[in-house]
Order: structure tokens, then C-alpha cells, then sequence
């Protein structure tokens, strides 16, 4: 890729996604219930590439992501109602707080491996929620009402842009190649001179950051927070999104965000079948692509470009073959 | 150059390293031979940081090494190749020896991916493979590369040898002499006796966590009693 074709790419991307917004704008803002899955489908592209950047990027599992969402989603709430901070600095206020939070528990649990680092996260995340469920202050376990109703798409919409943009700048840069190192193997990554516990935790701070603006943008839009809304179950459902998506893919995470937010609404007409045909569907994909939608490799112009070719010479895919309109990043 | 004195590891209640002393003098190929669990690696991972010995010296340079912690020995100028090579198997060739130049302040790595292109042209046609789907050979080729692009003063190598074909190992280990040849000083672990003593300088042999002999490869290598332990005739 030369530079100037790179610097062409901005400003084309900048209209695409300018015409998806407007697009999206209109054929969707005379129906709020849309409206809200769009914003749904936002808020968790932000909270998917952020845990991404954790498990897929970084090669730590973490499934404390809600934990995070819910530190930022207090804070910025709190922010907001009883400070009366303005919407985006409250905002702010509840990214940085997480991300405080992240690096007091990364630095002594990013020292754990695999199942370990998990139980951990889970228990910290578990801790949040219950801390949140003693404070009187922000309504204890009947949840905090109130909360001003300034988000809206075009905000959710820009965020969860400005975090894709962020990270996958991240994960190409100098640090995020370190990181890939790290997630590929920690001994040579050390024996490169990679310092992997400070890369860890650079990962976990960045990724809690975004999760904490996700919570306050969240917050904002129901107009409400509820200690429920942050258990260990919407961490799994971000740890889901990304696994659907592929592990180390951001286009991934993005698709895979927008689909499973879409899909879980879509299938309400099933009632009390919903969450069998919900698992179905994830047993499905999990089945035919067990590497992930993206299975590490992201979505590209040239990829998309060349799908025609890459139809022609089209087979019947063994199981986890077939990668159309993606190439090698 | 590096010139480790007294060095004692202990592997909880095992007394891994019993008093080891050794040094490598710049522009040479040292070996350390030696059966399994002889304390090769050990020795290895003592220099690049990764045990804490309990007592005991490591200096490179003139530099104290047991107070550098591991990430920063790199950067003093020590490489290591991996045992297992270690290589990163879902990063392409390029990606893989562009990491290997993670700690330089410099940026043109240009000038030494020609370098290493040259030396293992294998890998040049690879460049965009990933580093999983390559052979053993070309793995440790690469793993060769990846620590080279550091510009290395000292090239530590652990079992260069190790899963290859004999054809390989003859490959791999001219290749070791020829970089030595172009004024890197290389200290290589091997238990592949043979080999190591046919292109290195000096040899120190360990056994159970202590030095037995040391000398000139050559002499060791006529040397009977070494022929009968290690060298299998």
C-alpha cells in the first residue's frame, strides 16, 4: 500500500461512513425501537473491539469486560446527575475511571495465565457489582434513575468509530505489534526484549478505558442504571461476540456485534423459544466456522474488491475453509 | 565478554547448577555439551534473565547481567535463539523478523532484511508466509534471522540442532560458523557433541550440574574419554 493511496483511503472512508449514518438516519429514525437496536448495536461494537484488543490481540482472557462497562457507567451517571457535568467530559470521566480501575487490577492479575486471569476478572467484575448494589447513593440494588437521556446515535455512532479507529491503530503500531507478540508467545516475546507484563497491562488499561465509555454511553441512553445490567452474563456476551466474530479481528468484532445485537432482537417472535433458537444459531456458526467469522483476518477494501475473483475460484469449503472477501492482514 | 563466575541455580530443593564458571571471549564459537539435563539450559536461561541464580556472577561487558532485568539484556546487545526455535507462528516471515528489531532505536531494518534475506534466501521467498507452515529448518532459520536483525554482540543458541534432519544440522550449523566468521561471538548449548565440537572454539562439558572438562574443541574432540560419553565411538 503506497502512502498516498493510504491518504486517499481517509476521506473516502469518511464519506462512506458518513452516508452509512445518514442512511441509516433515514430509514431508521421514524421507529425509536430501531433506533435503539442501532444504538445497541453501537454500544457493543465498542465493548467488543475493546475486549478484543484483551483476548484477541493480547492473548489474555479476561471475562470481566461488564465489570469495566459498569465502573464508567456509574461513574459517568454520577457525573451527570449529581455534578451536572457536561454529557461528554461525564463521559470521559467514566472511560478514565475504568481505565484507573483496569490498572490497579491488571498489574497484579496479568501475572495469571489463561484460566486463572479468567476466574479473576470474573471475581472482579462480581466485586463491582457488588459494591454498586451497597451504594445507597446511586440507588443500591433498585438502580439509578434519572440519568439524562443525551445519548443518540450520532454519538454512539462516533464513539464506537473513534474506538475502532483507536485500536486497530493501536494494534498496527509499534506497542500493538508487542502485543501480538506477547499473544503469540510470551518466552520469545521476552527473549525479543518485548516487556510483556507492561503490554498486558497497556491492553487491559486501553481495553477497560473503552468498556467504561461504553458503560456511560450506555447509561445515557436508557436512562437508567441497574446493577443487572452488568453481571457476568454481558460479560459473556461480549466474550461471545468476539469468538463469533474471530479472536484478533476488529471487522470481526464490529460484524459480529451488529449481527448478534440484530439477531437477538430479531428472534423475539420465537417468545420462551428465543434463547434456545439464539443458541442455535451461535452452535451453527461455532460448528461451520470454528475460527470465527473473520477467524483473525480483517475485512478490507481489496478483499471486498476482489470478491468476484475469489468467487470464480469458489470451492465447496471444508469445515473451516473458505474465507471469502477477506485477506491476509 | 561474558564471563560467568560461581554460578549456583537451584530449581526449588534441586540443585540444578552446582558452582559453574565459564567465559566466552569475543570472536569465538563457545559450547556448552553435555547430556540431558546436564544444566545446558539452565545456564542459558541464567544469562537471559529468566532464573534468578541464588548466588554467583554473570557479566557481560563489564556490565553486572543479574541486575538487568530480562527485556533489557536484549537490548545490551545478548540474542538468544530459543530452544524449540519459538518462533511467532501466526505472524508472517517479515512480521516475525520485524520483531526480532523490537528493541532498536533505529528503525531502518531494510538494509539488515537484505542481510538475512541473503544469508537465508529461503525465507525471502517465504516473507509473506506465516511463520506456523514453515519446516523445521526454515523455522530455525528464521528463529537464526529473527535474532540477528537485533545486531547481536553475543548470540546465545539453545539446541540449534534440535527435530532437524542430519542434512539440516550440517545446513544450520555451517551457517552458525559463517556468522561467527563475519565477527559475531556466538555461545551454543548443544547436546549434539559432534557438531558443536567441529565449528566452535572452546568447549566446556557439563555434566549433573557441574563442569567436568573444558578445553580447545579439537583437543576434546580426540579426547577418548569425551569420544566414548558423547561423541558414540
Amino acid at each position: 500500500m503506497t502512502r498516498t493511496k493510504s491518504l486517499l483511503k481517509v476521506p473516502v472512508v469518511m464519506v462512506a461512513l458518513a452516508l452509512l449514518y445518514l442512511g441509516l438516519i433515514a430509514g431508521f429514525s421514524h421507529n425509536p425501537y430501531y433506533m435503539q437496536i442501532l444504538n445497541m448495536a453501537a454500544i457493543n461494537t465498542i465493548m467488543a473491539v475493546s475486549l478484543n484488543l484483551i483476548n484477541g490481540f493480547t492473548g489474555q482472557f479476561s471475562i470481566g469486560h461488564a465489570g469495566f462497562m459498569g465502573v464508567g457507567a456509574y461513574v459517568a451517571a454520577v457525573c451527570s446527575v449529581f455534578y451536572k457535568i457536561p454529557y461528554l467530559v461525564a463521559l470521559l470521566c467514566g472511560a478514565l475511571a475504568a481505565a484507573v480501575v483496569g490498572l490497579v487490577v491488571g498489574i497484579p492479575t496479568l501475572r495469571l495465565k489463561g484460566d486463572y486471569l479468567a476466574i479473576a476478572t470474573l471475581g472482579f467484575a462480581e466485586i463491582i457489582r457488588v459494591i454498586i448494589v451497597n451504594i445507597q447513593k446511586v440507588g443500591g440494588p433498585r438502580g439509578f434513575l434519572g440519568i439524562p437521556p443525551y445519548t443518540n446515535l450520532l454519538w454512539t455512532y462516533l464513539f464506537a468509530v473513534g474506538t475502532v479507529v483507536v485500536i486497530s491503530n493501536f494494534v498496527n503500531s509499534s506497542p500493538g505489534r508487542a502485543c501480538l507478540a506477547v499473544r503469540e508467545d510470551e518466552v520469545a516475546a521476552e527473549s525479543m526484549g518485548v516487556n510483556a507484563t507492561k503490554y498486558k497491562v497497556i491492553a487491559f488499561v486501553m481495553g477497560a478505558f473503552f468498556a467504561g465509555l461504553g458503560g456511560g454511553l450506555l447509561v445515557h441512553l436508557l436512562s437508567i442504571a441497574h446493577p443487572t445490567m452488568f453481571t457476568f452474563l454481558k460479560s459473556v456476551d461480549f466474550l461471545i461476540m468476539i469468538v463469533v466474530g474471530g479472536q484478533g479481528s476488529i471487522t470481526g468484532s464490529v460484524t459480529a456485534a451488529s449481527f448478534i445485537t440484530v439477531i437477538s432482537e430479531a428472534l423475539r417472535k420465537f417468545e420462551v423459544w428465543r434463547m434456545l433458537a439464539y443458541s442455535l444459531v451461535l452452535i451453527m456458526i461455532m460448528l461451520t466456522r470454528p475460527q470465527g467469522l473473520l477467524g483473525g483476518k480483517e475485512l478490507t477494501w481489496e478483499g471486498i474488491v476482489n470478491v468476484p475473483g475469489r468467487l470464480r475460484r469458489f470451492r465447496l469449503p471444508k469445515v473451516g475453509g473458505g474465507r471469502v472477501g477477506t485477506t491476509g492482514h | 565478554m561474558l564471563e560467568v563466575k560461581d554460578l549456583n541455580v537451584f530449581y526449588g530443593g534441586i540443585h540444578a547448577l552446582k558452582g559453574i564458571t565459564f567465559s566466552v571471549r569475543e570472536g569465538q564459537v563457545v559450547t556448552l555439551i553435555g547430556a540431558n539435563g546436564a544444566g545446558k539450559s539452565t545456564t542459558l536461561r541464567a544469562i537471559s534473565g529468566l532464573v534468578k541464580p541464588r548466588s554467583g556472577e554473570i557479566t557481560f561487558m563489564g556490565q553486572n547481567l543479574l541486575q538487568v532485568p530480562a527485556h533489557k539484556i536484549v537490548s545490551l546487545g545478548v540474542s538468544h535463539v530459543p530452544e524449540g526455535r519459538r518462533i511467532f507462528a501466526n505472524l508472517t516471515v517479515l512480521e516475525n523478523l520485524e520483531m526480532g528489531a523490537y528493541t532498536r532505536k533505529d528503525k531502518n531494518l531494510d538494509e539488515d532484511l537484505k542481510r538475512v534475506f541473503k544469508r537465508f534466501p529461503r525465507l525471502e521467498e517465504r516473507r509473506r508466509q506465516v511463520g506456523g507452515t514453515l519446516s523445521g529448518g526454515e523455522q530455525q532459520m528464521l528463529a537464526i534471522g529473527r535474532a540477528l536483525m537485533l545486531k547481536p554482540k553475543l548470540l546465545v543458541m539453545d539446541e540449534p540442532s534440535m527435530g532437524l534432519a542430519p542434512l539440516l544440522v550440517r545446513e544450520i550449523f555451517s551457517i552458525i560458523k559463517e556468522i561467527n566468521e563475519q565477527g559475531t561471538t556466538i555461545l551454543l548449548v548443544e547436546q549434539n557433541a559432534h557438531m558443536a565440537l567441529s565449528i566452535a572454539d572452546y568447549a566446556y562439558v557439563l555434566e549433573t550440574g557441574r563442569i567436568v572438562t573444558e578445553g580447545p574443541a579439537e583437543e576434546l574432540a580426540k579426547s577418548e574419554s569425551i569420544r566414548k560419553a558423547y561423541l558414540g565411538h
